[in-house]
């Protein structure tokens, strides 16, 4: 139970952390040049984005959960099954950010998804 | 504008370290953890403990350092490619997991969650067959 308990909010707060984020980023536009101070100039620039502490404290809630969790559980078993959140995260990027998935994209994500569930049985 | 070519090329060369980290940071919290020790109960006070003592382990620092370094070029990466594209190519280092854990953790892996880490890295090979940036629609 709470396994199963830590589990749903390590893959939900995973998933919706990194959405946010990646919402956040793509308001601030591509990186283009990697010198040290833009990539300072950018990451200041990425803290003054509402998205990205909204995502922050997602990731957050699901490294705490993630953190508790290891601590009774395998690796091995744990980092698989917190896999799920690449069905939630599909799910999110196609509705919430509205991305274009293709067919062979959703096929690589049920792959994916697939081998999470097989590793997650055992 | 930077063309395709060069913008799948730069998203490659960022997703090769963020699978690395991400991978290395779970192995190393994983080892952290099992040093802590199991929580007894479900009770808040038995997490502050936990919680408390797993901020005094060295690994937990690495392996916290190391997926800082993961979300700062998570972050550089999400700023121009789809994330339905970056999210399952990062999946790879699921696959990297079993194989540190079974190699640094000493954990036994069975044949399933082997067959199950071989469809992760198929899927992940579909993914990259299409073009990492289709942008945002909404």
């Amino acid at each position: 139970m709470r396994t199963a308990l830590c589990l749903a909010s390590a893959v939900l707060g995973a998933s919706g952390g990194e959405l946010s984020v990646s919402h956040a980023m793509k308001q601030l536009g591509e990186l283009h040049h990697f010198s040290p101070r833009s990539l300072i100039n950018f990451l200041g620039r990425a803290l003054r984005v509402k998205w990205f502490w909204a995502g922050i404290a997602l990731l957050a809630v699901g490294f705490f959960s993630l953190l508790a969790l290891l601590s009774w559980a395998d690796v091995s078993f744990v980092i698989p099954a917190t896999a799920m959140s690449y069905v939630t995260g599909a799910l999110g990027a196609r509705f919430l950010l509205g991305e274009r998935l293709t067919p062979l994209r959703w096929a690589g994500i049920a792959l994916v998804s697939a081998g999470v569930v097989l590793v997650s049985l055992s | 504008m930077t063309s395709t070519r060069n913008l799948q090329w730069k998203t490659y060369a960022l997703l090769a370290p963020i699978v690395f980290f991400a991978a290395t940071g779970n192995v190393l919290l994983g080892k952290g953890m099992k040093q802590v020790g199991d929580v007894p109960e479900l009770s808040p006070a038995a997490f502050g403990t936990l919680f408390l003592s797993a901020f005094g382990s060295g690994w937990i620092w690495l392996g916290i350092g190391s997926l800082l370094l993961f979300l700062v070029m998570f972050m550089v990466v999400l700023s121009w490619a789809d994330y339905s594209f970056v999210m399952p190519v990062s999946a790879a280092s699921y696959a990297l997991v079993p194989l540190m854990s079974r190699w640094l953790l000493d954990e036994r892996v069975s044949a399933t969650r082997w067959a199950g880490v071989s469809l992760i890295c198929l899927g992940v090979a579909l993914v990259t067959r299409t073009p990492a940036s289709g942008g945002e629609r909404s």
